[in-house]
């Protein structure tokens, strides 16, 4: 790898226009993490606490409805919508759908505005329900 | 291995391609999507069709079959994808062999570990017998 460092590299982020795509793409790969990371980690937290105490079930119920722990649901709620949606694009374009500049921009936005559209939808439910 | 000039041009590069190996791997990261869409869809349908989002709520829910065995697949497959995903980004972001080794088996032990404790905590849930 040490003669890597002065060949040529091919054209790389920063150089392209930004367009929809590219925003869906890195967003794929940031929310795949953050629900790998955060994600997988509440969900053993959650099925820990309800087979434990009901004190270990406090200690979750009082972290998951705190406004910070909140904000960090609806984080998560968002990125497994957005990572649901750009995730059937990407399985749409493995079948060869969806190439072509105008459908591909447009079913970029479609995931971003249905990822939002989705959150916003299941909160308002949740929140509705608590209140 | 020098075959010489007398190689035919495929037997030449055989053997000095990429690794050889992936399709799998890129195979089974498509296919577990397609179950965590369903399995996803299930589990986001199932907490809007539960009566409270409480502990009694959520035990009685996982300790029925209906409950407890699409949890537990989910649960698998998610780290599996996970999994699957997380070694993509490694494999793309760091080339160092011994730290892409090292950082893939960390993601193995941290995938393998949380998915056990999960399935302990289901099995609790389901034959532990307390309410």
């Amino acid at each position: 790898m040490a003669d890597s460092r002065s060949r040529p590299m091919s054209p790389h982020l920063g150089i392209w226009k930004w367009g929809p795509h590219m925003l869906v793409s890195i967003l794929h790969r940031v929310t795949g993490g953050a629900l790998t990371v955060a994600g997988l980690a509440i969900l053993v937290w959650w099925l820990m606490a309800i087979a434990q105490s009901g004190e270990a079930y406090g200690k979750f119920s009082a972290a998951s409805t705190h406004w910070a722990g909140t904000v960090v649901l609806i984080g998560l709620t968002w990125a497994f919508f957005q990572h649901l949606l750009s995730g059937v694009r990407h399985l749409m374009m493995d079948s060869g759908l969806g190439f072509e500049i105008g459908a591909n921009k447009r079913l970029a936005i479609v995931t971003v505005i249905g990822s939002l559209l989705l959150t916003a939808a299941l909160w308002a439910w949740i929140l509705g329900r608590a209140a | 291995m020098s075959l010489g000039t007398s190689a035919t041009p495929l037997g030449r590069v055989r053997g000095l391609g990429p690794s050889g190996e992936g399709g799998e791997h890129w195979l089974r990261e498509r296919v577990t999507s397609v179950a965590l869409v369903l399995l996803g869809s299930w589990l986001l349908a199932s907490l809007l069709f539960l009566p409270a989002l409480d502990q009694a709520t959520f035990a009685e829910w996982l300790r029925m079959p209906s409950g407890a065995v699409p949890m537990a697949l989910f649960v698998v497959i998610a780290f599996a994808h996970a999994l699957d995903g997380m070694k993509v980004v490694v494999d793309d972001y760091v080339h160092d062999d011994g730290s892409n080794f090292a950082l893939n088996t960390l993601l193995l032990f941290a995938a393998v570990g949380g998915a056990a404790l999960a399935l302990f905590a289901l099995g609790k849930i389901a034959f532990g017998g307390q309410a």
